[in-house]
């Protein structure tokens, strides 16, 4: 038996791939986000289509949840290996619900092994197995002491295109149930009265992209970047967005590249995998100043490695990534709420600084969902530096004053500024000449093999990269949490954001925790300050390298005292790691 | 009509075929602007990396010089981001049959609206002599001393049956006969493969062999995939020019921007 925290409480789902498991977790997260709770679901899978053990677990609280917590509050077992597996996890006073149990599990969990007959009643019904997870939903809410009409409301939502009758009868089928048993053990969770959505951060990020005016995505599918694709696929029907899907991820780029060239604001995305296939065409972005986003959702790597579970393996390979030095820009976020901003940030800066933009993901942060709320009125569009004319769809309308030039002041596209960023122009634009190249240039776009010609074009990159840094200061390059004063620090970056923050409930020791957002370039002058003076500094990262702390060491100078690192593909367990957080601190 | 020719320096070797065919996409070029059938800033003419590759700088219109093999995806990205513009691609048999084979197969399938042309030179040039996907079999090249033992690839039938709704041979030696074909290749709604015979004058020069073998078929081209691959099939040591195929079809962009 697990202890439970008081303030939260953790449901789990368990049952074979195809039984609809996340599709479970993320109704009852949806429910719990409309009813004013913080939540936060992961989803563990392997990688096969039918059968193997799926399970969403969906913590909440009314404070917010960063991270899901290992002991159960309740489960829902749609087979027995759910049981099985997640006994050990279930806390004091907790119930499992199923359709029947084996004389084991009885002696173990007694009276609070709850049979919910959901096989035999949809059974009954004559409706799709799949329903069943609807009884179990609606028994659950029963437990939770919710509010079934409004509980209905939200079924009614979830399930408009999925047969909603068939769900809410069956939902009320498990809350009546229950009721009559008289069931209630579960300890009680206030709301807050917030309104948020539940989403996983891959929909944040591709509805952060789509507030910053994104005009194409393309992708080529690959876990755990596939459902940022699909997402987007699913939005075209009532925008100007357009969703492409090639033959290769080399193909994938390239054509991402054709149309920034034309000047559409365009998003590739993959896993480490897929981007490590993009290298070549990702510095031509370098090269060729080409304004791209690119997505790169981590997982556990090396090679095909575990295609469903996570990592922080990639660090290193995406701030190099690409031959050649040319400057770029790599973001982190650690939840889905950053995904958001950081999407739209990743778009505007990409097109400001004529550069490819890298947010750095992986499987927690793109595939976990949590209670979000996304500021989509803070989002700016930044078109960047334009060539009298502008966009595409702008050209027609101005073609007649053409100004972009003369016969005597041609257009060119590489233009030397002191910031480094020239001016942008379109092909369509009438007596504008726009050359762009793989090769090295002279301004106008035309090879150059020429010593001083190409010392020139990369200092007047680089110039892009050191306006870059000077602007660092309006950017959350570092955020801190937690008792600013403390000596004692605790360093994270991506999604250990969620585990740590949520470990920092049971801390004992005031600690101030820093995450680092911008990887590339790093904001050095802000690291520092942060760290300096520091007692201890704890560095925690999903990954067997100490990458970041490595990456802080080489900036700053300065040396994290402890490690946590974990490389088992799984994510920290918040209360676990707070656990080792305190051992280290009483040192 | 504005000059077509930009300040760089020509480096292609005194008197490679390449100039041919650039001299033939001017005279297309300008045709066509003159009659009012393309407006100049509507073109991007995008390269690969060899040889070929360096008609992008000789060619004072929007151009798209990309990697090695991957022209193609950059044209159909291009053609997406503006389907107003007319997108032609300059690509070597080293550049399409060997590294960007893929791309090739898959922007005819999906009936792109880009118009590629390929410098058929039968090897690698700009890396100064070693065999390609395009090399008769037994061609000593410096990767292949004791002669390739690979057979050569033969692109139309394969474009044909991949689904491209155009596809031509032209030699680079008849400046006129390759205009005729590009123009009607950049008039195609869809997507337009052009072979273009390239000899190779330095590690290569085929020059008097194809002098003689090729010929430009009469008649127009065929109606099926099956005549037209008859059509573009080398008889005996002859070699055939000539346009084998052209239909239509929804093109890719068309559909994407619906």
């Amino acid at each position: 038996m697990r202890k439970s925290h008081d303030s939260v409480f953790t449901v789990g789902i368990g049952g074979a791939a195809g039984d609809g498991i996340r599709e479970s977790g993320s109704t009852l997260g949806a429910i719990l986000t409309e009813l004013g709770y913080e939540s936060f679901m992961s989803f563990t899978y392997p990688s096969l289509i039918r059968g193997g053990h799926n399970f969403a677990r969906i913590t909440f609280s009314k404070d917010k949840v960063y991270s899901d917590h290992e002991a159960l509050d309740v489960l829902i077992a749609l087979n027995e290996e759910s049981i099985v597996l997640h006994r050990a996890e279930m806390a004091e006073n907790s119930a499992v619900l199923a359709d029947s149990f084996e004389p084991a599990d009885i002696e173990v969990l007694k009276e609070n092994a709850v049979v919910v007959p959901m096989a035999a009643t949809v059974k009954e019904m004559g409706v799709a197995a799949i329903t069943r997870n609807s009884m179990a939903l609606g028994a659950l809410c029963y437990l939770l002491d919710l509010d079934f009409d409004l509980m209905q409301k939200v079924l009614e939502d979830v399930f408009k295109n999925k047969m909603p009758e068939v769900n809410i009868k069956l939902a009320d089928k498990g809350y009546q149930l229950l009721k009559e048993k008289g069931f209630r053990h579960a300890k009680k969770i206030e709301p807050s009265d917030g309104k948020k959505e539940f989403m996983d951060g891959n929909e944040a990020l591709a509805r952060g992209l789509m507030a910053a005016d994104l005009d194409f995505y393309v992708g080529y599918p690959m876990t755990p970047a596939t459902s940022l694709l699909q997402y987007l696929a699913g939005r075209q029907l009532n925008s100007n967005l357009r969703v492409i899907q090639p033959e290769s991820e080399l193909a994938v780029i390239n054509m991402a590249l054709g149309m920034s060239y034309a000047g559409k604001r365009v998003a590739v995305g993959s896993a480490s995998g897929g981007f490590a296939l993009m290298q070549e065409a990702f510095s031509n972005a370098g090269m060729a100043e080409l304004p791209l986003v690119v997505a790169v959702s981590q997982r556990q790597a090396p090679a095909t490695g575990l295609p469903t579970y996570s990592s922080q393996t990639d660090l290193r390979f995406v701030i190099h990534a690409g031959h050649g030095e040319f400057p770029r820009i790599v973001i982190a976020p650690g939840d889905a709420e950053e995904s958001f901003k950081l999407g739209a940030d990743a778009l505007n800066l990409a097109w400001k600084y004529q550069l490819p933009v890298i947010v750095l993901m992986d499987k927690i942060i793109s595939e976990h969902a949590a209670s979000c709320e996304l500021k989509s009125d803070t989002v700016k569009i930044e078109q960047g530096s334009m060539a009298a004319i502008g966009r595409p769809s702008e050209i027609a309308a101005k073609a007649s004053q053409s100004t972009v030039n003369d016969s005597t002041n041609q257009y060119r596209r590489y233009q030397i500024t002191a910031d480094g960023i020239s001016p942008m122009a379109f092909p369509g634009t009438p007596n504008t000449v726009i050359k762009v190249t793989s090769y090295e240039h002279d301004e106008s776009g035309i090879t150059t093999e020429e010593a001083k010609e190409t010392e020139s074009m990369i200092n007047k990159r680089f110039a892009k990269a050191e306006t870059l840094k000077k602007s660092l200061d309006h950017h959350e390059t570092v955020k801190v949490y937690g008792d600013r004063a403390s000596k004692d620090v605790v360093v994270f970056w991506g999604s250990t954001k969620g585990p740590v923050l949520e470990a920092a409930r049971y801390i004992k020791k005031p600690v101030k925790f820093v995450q680092i957002v911008w990887l590339e370039p790093f904001d050095t002058k802000k690291v520092a300050h942060e760290l300096s003076g520091a007692r201890k500094i704890i560095n925690i990262e999903c990954n067997r390298d100490a990458q970041m702390a490595n990456l802080i060491k080489e900036k700053t100078g300065i040396e994290a005292t402890d490690m946590i690192l974990k490389f088992d593909s799984r994510p920290f367990e918040p209360v676990t790691l707070a656990e080792r957080i305190n051992e280290i601190m009483q040192r | 009509m504005t000059n077509l020719s930009t300040t760089a320096k020509i480096t292609w070797c005194p008197g490679c075929p390449n100039s041919q065919i650039l001299v033939a996409f001017r005279q297309t070029i300008e045709g066509m602007v003159n009659s009012g059938s393309l407006k100049i800033e509507n073109l991007v003419a995008c390269a690969g990396i060899g040889c070929h590759g360096k008609i992008s700088d000789y060619l004072n219109v929007n151009t798209f010089t990309a990697l090695h093999g991957r022209v193609v995806p950059v044209m159909t990205g291009i053609k997406c981001g503006n389907p107003n513009l007319t997108v032609i691609g300059f690509s070597g048999d080293g550049d399409s049959y060997d590294e960007g084979l893929e791309h090739v197969i898959h922007a005819a399938r999906r009936n792109s609206d880009i118009k590629l042309f390929i410098h058929d030179n039968q090897l690698f040039a700009l890396t100064t002599g070693q065999a390609s996907a395009a090399s008769p079999k037994g061609f000593k090249g410096k990767t292949t001393p004791g002669g390739s033992i690979e057979e050569p690839f033969d692109a139309i039938p394969v474009l044909l049956q991949a689904g491209a709704t155009f596809v031509a041979r032209s030699y680079a030696g008849d400046i006129a006969g390759t205009r005729r074909v590009m123009e009607a290749a950049v008039k195609h709604k869809g997507f337009s493969f052009t072979e273009i015979i390239q000899p190779c004058i330095t590690f290569f020069d085929t020059r008097d062999y194809f002098k003689e073998r090729v010929f430009w078929r009469e008649g127009g081209p065929a109606s099926n995939i099956s005549d037209a691959i008859k059509l573009a099939g080398k008889e005996g040591e002859k070699v055939p020019l000539g346009v084998f195929y052209s239909t239509e079809k929804p093109t890719f962009e068309e559909q994407t921007n619906q």
